[in-house]
């Protein structure tokens, strides 16, 4: 942990808040948040429904911002950025995993994992998507559709897509919500090694503890704030 | 995103829902293909009109008297057709070649039928362009001892005499026996009248023996002096020539007794005729295309709103508004373009077989178009375009977060 705290910092948000209005109410999904996460980090976000986990996860995703406070990204004020540069953000530093997998259904395994890059840096785009293939494990399943394979290997194509630009910061939204038990477990596991491995900061939502307590940070939301913020001692193999 | 990923997300959007495509896809085959096949066959009625007139003769002027009531003879006489042969006051007329015309009953054997009789002078022949197949023309001798023979059109000779050979043969004309001398080639029908149909004896027979009319003065009248001048270039110079000849003869200080019209501008009263007739059909065509284009305005809705969470994982991916923006824009444009060259092919392939088809009674000549062709596929291009803007736009703002959410 002693090396952790001296990466370099990634993510600074203080007294973030988001306000939704709906109608004639004003809501705040987000009621000044603030935290730090540095680079290198295996992060979960806990808290019930309704608790602002996913609203804090898609301003730290650049996919909304905050109505009020800071959001530095890797020493980048994003803020106030417009959507265009937002979206140029998404694409160089973020990859998403989502619950519903959000493959598109009519283009190939490997098609969904070179998406990302038909919006940026194209160069080596099919050699770059079947190294992030074969990274999940599913280099023999590119030509396949999303129809064509299980739920895990579907969320393994979601994974590599999110990797395959190589983000500093991969954002994984309730990503076994739609896994059974053994499949949960594989991904699960190739989230912790990529961030043992490949030093990616993984940032992990859920709602079962059992999979908060293989991260190495906890963060529980209510009410739009950060109720509780700790370490936990995990498998790291001794190093703690 | 280059334009080549652009266009290959395009066809592959397209192509993985063929039905929905190719019914987007049909309203623009059906406008362009209205279109294509519509100004083919006006233009095609356009090349028969001009060609059917100037097979009447080239170079002609037509002097006709004016019309001062319904039943004043005319002012027109045989000596003014050939006063405009004068070298000094009227050099450009090569030639002239009046005619007189009245409807009479045939009789031949046990055929009996009406017809128009055209009195003419020997000039005729050139003037108008009527090569005789058999037999000779009316001579000046004929117009002169005013004989009673007759030159037949091709047809009106088969109606009168079948398979026999009309030449020498005799028949009746109002009661008076004339003789064949000789029968024309074919000319085929105009819109002004069957050319073939009709009977040429001398312009004196037509005055003294068949119509009613005589002026007091005792010259021969005539309704119409075609004149054909030496070059089309000096027409304008022609017609004053013609018109200055007239009024000294006709002693003329006010309004003029005649009027000259050329074969051009028949041409080109009767092509505006078929002109604006074309273009109210392809107006109503150019419509069946723009519904076309509100067709695929209402398919490209459908389409957005059913892949608002592509939308929306394209966007987390990093797709920026013009990204969106082009991919359903070039999808309409596709689209349409696609429908435009299907629609051109079926378009040239109707025109080309309805070519030389009789449809009641009426043979079409189609002629096709390259530019038209090219225009109709471009509209519809464009027209897909515009149409295809407005949910390319819907598509492109939407909030990223609400377009994963979409269920």
């Amino acid at each position: 942990m002693a090396e952790l705290q001296r990466a370099r910092m990634l993510i600074d948000l203080q007294n973030v808040t988001k306000v939704y209005s709906m109608g004639e109410v004003d809501v705040a999904a987000l009621n000044g948040v603030n935290l730090s996460i540095r680079d290198g980090e295996l992060i979960s976000i806990m808290g019930p429904s309704g608790s602002g986990k996913s609203t804090l996860m898609n301003v730290i995703g650049c996919l909304d911002v905050p109505t009020s406070g800071r959001y530095v990204l890797e020493e980048q004020e994003v803020g106030s950025l417009r959507d265009n540069r937002l979206a140029e953000i998404r694409n160089r530093k973020i990859g998403f995993v989502f619950q519903t997998y959000n493959l598109l259904p009519r283009l190939t395994a490997l098609a969904n994992v070179q998406l990302p890059m038909l919006y940026g840096n194209g160069n080596n785009a099919k050699e770059r998507a079947l190294d992030a293939l074969d990274r999940v494990g599913l280099a023999d399943r590119a030509s396949h559709r999303p129809a064509e394979l299980s739920g895990g290997q579907q969320q393994r194509v979601g994974i590599a897509r999110a990797l395959a630009k190589q983000p500093s910061l991969l954002l994984a939204d309730e990503p076994t919500g739609n896994l059974d038990s053994g499949s949960s477990e594989e991904i699960l596991t190739i989230l912790k090694g990529l961030n043992r491995d490949e030093g990616i900061t993984v940032i992990i939502v859920t709602h079962e503890a059992d999979i908060a307590s293989q991260t190495h940070r906890i963060i529980s939301m209510r009410d739009g704030v950060v109720v509780n913020d700790k370490n936990v001692v995990a498998d790291q193999g001794g190093s703690e | 995103m280059s334009p080549l990923t652009v266009l290959i997300t395009a066809l592959s959007s397209l192509g993985s829902n063929k039905l929905r495509t190719g019914l987007a896809l049909l309203g623009i085959v059906i406008g362009v293909a209205a279109v294509i096949s519509t100004m083919a066959i006006g233009r095609g009625a356009q090349e028969v009109i001009t060609s059917r007139i100037q097979s009447l003769g080239t170079n002609l002027l037509f002097v006709r008297p004016e019309s001062t009531g319904q039943n004043t003879p005319s002012t027109l006489t045989l000596e003014d057709a050939s006063a405009l042969l004068d070298p000094v006051f009227s050099p450009s007329v090569a030639a002239v070649a009046p005619e007189l015309s009245t409807f009479v009953r045939l009789v031949a054997g046990r055929e009996n039928t009406f017809s128009q009789v055209v009195g003419v002078t020997p000039e005729y022949q050139f003037v108008r362009d009527y090569p005789v197949s058999s037999g000779q023309f009316i001579s000046a001798v004929h117009v002169q001892n005013v004989s009673e023979v007759a030159v037949l059109g091709s047809q009106i000779a088969e109606t009168l005499f079948g398979f026999r050979n009309p030449v020498g043969q005799n028949f009746r004309v109002n009661g008076r026996q004339f003789i064949v001398i000789g029968v024309l080639e074919s000319k085929g029908g105009t819109s002004l009248g069957n050319l073939d149909n009709q009977v040429l004896v001398p312009i004196t027979t037509v005055y003294y023996r068949l119509d009613s009319e005589r002026m007091s003065t005792g010259d021969v009248t005539v309704q119409t002096i075609n004149a054909q001048i030496r070059s089309l270039d000096e027409m304008d110079s022609s017609i004053q020539e013609i018109a200055t000849v007239l009024r000294l003869r006709h002693r003329l200080s006010g309004d003029d007794d005649f009027t000259i019209t050329s074969q051009q501008e028949t041409i080109e009263t009767l092509e505006e005729t078929t002109q604006t007739f074309v273009i109210f059909l392809a107006a109503i065509a150019g419509i069946s295309l723009l519904v076309g284009g509100i067709g695929i305005m209402n398919i490209m809705m459908v389409s957005v709103t059913e892949r608002t969470r592509e939308i929306g994982v394209r966007k987390a991916m990093g797709a920026k508004h013009r990204d969106i923006l082009y991919q359903f824009v070039s999808e309409a444009t596709l689209l349409s373009l696609g429908g435009g060259i299907v629609g051109a092919v079926l378009g040239v392939a109707v025109a080309m077989a309805l070519d030389g088809r009789s449809l009641g009674g009426q043979t079409f000549q189609t002629g096709v178009s390259g530019d038209i062709t090219l225009l109709a596929v471009t509209v519809a291009a464009v027209i897909g375009l515009f149409f295809g803007i407005y949910p390319a736009a819907r598509a492109a703002a939407l909030h990223p977060i609400d377009a994963l959410r979409y269920e």
